[in-house]
């Protein structure tokens, strides 16, 4: 009998037969190989990445269903921190105020993203220098866009209401100052901030789409907006998709602008789920507490990426 | 003829007002830097100081120890986005070219932990420091930064366009699996490398709620929350400020404007898969 080769290791394996005994060892011997050495290549990386992510993602699960302070032990109480939180008003304005950043953030940078991306893919003088300074935002220091756009929204001598007076607008709004335009302050700053990376994306996808399909369109007399909606739309359906999942991700951990910007005031006005579990668990010390809350956000982020993918995938069909 | 020269000019234009209102935001920040206080805010808009303040750019480094903060914030974004780099393109490689039991599910829990929101585990990942006795030093932060599972997810995704037949060549000839991560495998990801270390370094560099959580100590801090601190004491040293905040995004901008296509290239490769 031959040598069993290991072509035979793998005809056997594939045919789901015994491999002959020599090579069996061998196989074996070369997966123990593979393991060790797979291991050896991720354990450093993978050492910090249990201890400090994994770990704590796991054991928030548990604190949610724990009563914990800083100076208390563990114990368990079940729902309590829920129940606590479905009482609790401050939840339901955070909850409230979240949804509606999402709702003015994930659309408004979308189109912004868009047009930006069908504008910047034309040969226009200048092209580059803009898709460059767009992108620029999205990487600048957080505290440098808060802090210039606190100023740039000055109720009284700012210039975004002084352009407002100049166009006819009589009394401005207070912006950061106001409960009721807090909000839209930060999402314009967030939007801003934001649509370069996604005009980023964009334009990738904007790249994929053959230009056969705008000649042959044109030649059927299709306007622009045709083209523009019949083409552009479809074709970009998959970037769009990815667009929107990561907006929202974001959109609903939203902290840093908000937590620089306005601290989440004034009063309550722009206080954000993240930053009401930040409060309770770092500044209050409540662990337990605010481990529940971030359930509850995980949860909202986890349901509405599933229910995305599920209409995506229905519409593909 | 003439309305598609028409339909250019108008489109241009539209180009170029949409541009330059975006870096409007840029510009005041840059005019105010080097004006009075007084001349920030006032009713209408100096679009160009009466008269230029320069003196602004020395007089910060004594208001503010913006030179423990930049040297603070070089530290850690260089410290930490060559740990991150390191660790993982060494795992990334693991995950790509490796076969072994169990790997799939391990790279399932990478995946996972990046779509979880940050807010969701600070808090233990807090105590967890706590006890170390980490909190209020730089080390935790390295800790917390350094082993990202993003950058395992990017390395490997470049690492999946490298063909099989190379690594197994260079096995057949008898190298090493370290050698051939080290030998062939590093020289071939240079691109993918070196985006995965811009936005490391940026997002590093630009980091507010880590050092705002960990770092109690002013001669601890970075350039981002020794601002903010600043902002908070002088609320109405709005020139000052300018000035501050110009200073902290240039590195960035000097980081971005030589890695420019690297910044493209990861975006894409992140967003691909």
């Amino acid at each position: 009998m031959a040598t069993p080769t290991a072509l035979d290791t793998v005809r056997a394996t594939a045919t789901g037969g015994t491999p002959p005994p020599v090579a069996g060892r061998t196989a074996r011997r070369l997966r123990r190989r593979n393991t060790l050495a797979g291991w050896s290549f991720i354990l450093p990386n993978f050492i910090g990445f249990a201890a400090l992510t994994l770990v704590p993602v796991v054991a928030s699960l548990a604190l949610a269903f724990m009563q914990w302070n800083s100076y208390s032990t563990p114990e368990w109480v079940g729902l309590d921190n829920f129940r606590r939180m479905l009482a609790s008003e401050t939840f339901w304005t955070a909850l409230y105020n979240t949804t509606y950043y999402a709702l003015g953030h994930i659309p408004l940078t979308m189109v912004a993203a868009l047009g930006f991306a069908v504008l910047l893919n034309r040969k226009l003088r200048g092209v580059q220098f803009f898709r460059t300074a767009l992108f620029f935002p999205y990487i600048t220091a957080l505290v440098a866009v808060a802090v210039v756009w606190n100023m740039l929204f000055n109720p009284d001598a700012g210039p975004v209401n002084q352009l407002l007076r100049a166009i006819g607008v009589d009394n401005p709004p207070g912006w950061t100052t106001s409960t009721t335009w807090a909000m839209p302050a930060v999402i314009i700053t967030s939007v801003w901030r934001d649509m370069g990376y996604y005009m980023v994306l964009y334009l990738a996808g904007l790249q994929t789409i053959p230009a056969e399909l705008y000649e042959a369109a044109r030649t059927d007399g299709a306007s622009a907006w045709q083209r523009f909606w019949h083409i552009t739309v479809p074709s970009l359906r998959p970037t769009t998709f990815f667009v929107l999942i990561m907006l929202t991700i974001s959109s609903f951990k939203v902290f840093d602008l908000i937590q620089v910007m306005t601290e989440g005031g004034p009063g309550r006005s722009t206080l954000v789920l993240s930053q009401l579990i930040f409060r309770e668990g770092i500044t209050e010390g409540r662990f337990g507490y605010s481990s529940a809350i971030a359930m509850v956000l995980f949860v909202i982020v986890l349901l509405v990426t599933v229910i995305q993918f599920r209409l995506q995938q229905r519409s593909e069909r | 003829m003439s309305v598609t020269v028409a339909r250019r000019l108008a489109l241009q234009a539209l180009l170029t007002i949409l541009g330059l209102a975006v870096l409007v935001p840029f510009g005041w920040m840059l005019v105010s830097s080097v004006k009075l206080d007084s001349q920030v805010l006032t009713v209408p808009i100096q679009w160009i100081p009466q008269e230029f303040h320069w003196d602004n750019y020395t007089r910060i480094w004594d208001r503010i120890p913006l030179a423990t903060y930049l040297y603070n914030s070089m530290f850690l974004s260089v410290t930490i986005t060559f740990l991150q780099v390191l660790t993982g393109s060494f795992a990334a490689y693991g995950f790509a070219k490796i076969n072994f039991p169990g790997r799939d599910v391990l790279f399932l829990a990478y995946i996972a932990t990046i779509a979880v929101p940050w807010q969701a585990y600070m808090v233990p990942q807090y105590i967890i420091m706590e006890r170390l006795g980490l909190v209020n030093t730089h080390l935790s932060l390295i800790l917390l930064q350094a082993f990202g599972a993003f950058g395992v997810f990017l390395m490997r995704q470049y690492y999946l366009t490298i063909p099989d037949e190379l690594t197994e060549a260079a096995r057949i000839d008898g190298l090493s699996e370290y050698g051939i991560w080290a030998r062939i495998v590093l020289p071939l990801s240079k691109p993918a490398l070196a985006s995965l270390a811009l936005l490391t370094f940026v997002n590093t560099w630009n980091d507010y709620m880590g050092p705002f959580i960990y770092l109690n100590s002013n001669d601890l801090w970075t350039v981002q929350i020794g601002l903010r601190t600043f902002i908070g004491l002088y609320e109405a040293e709005y020139a000052m400020i300018m000035t501050g905040s110009v200073l902290s995004i240039l590195p960035i901008l000097v980081v971005f404007l030589l890695g420019q296509r690297y910044f493209v290239q990861g975006i894409a490769t992140s967003g691909l898969k």
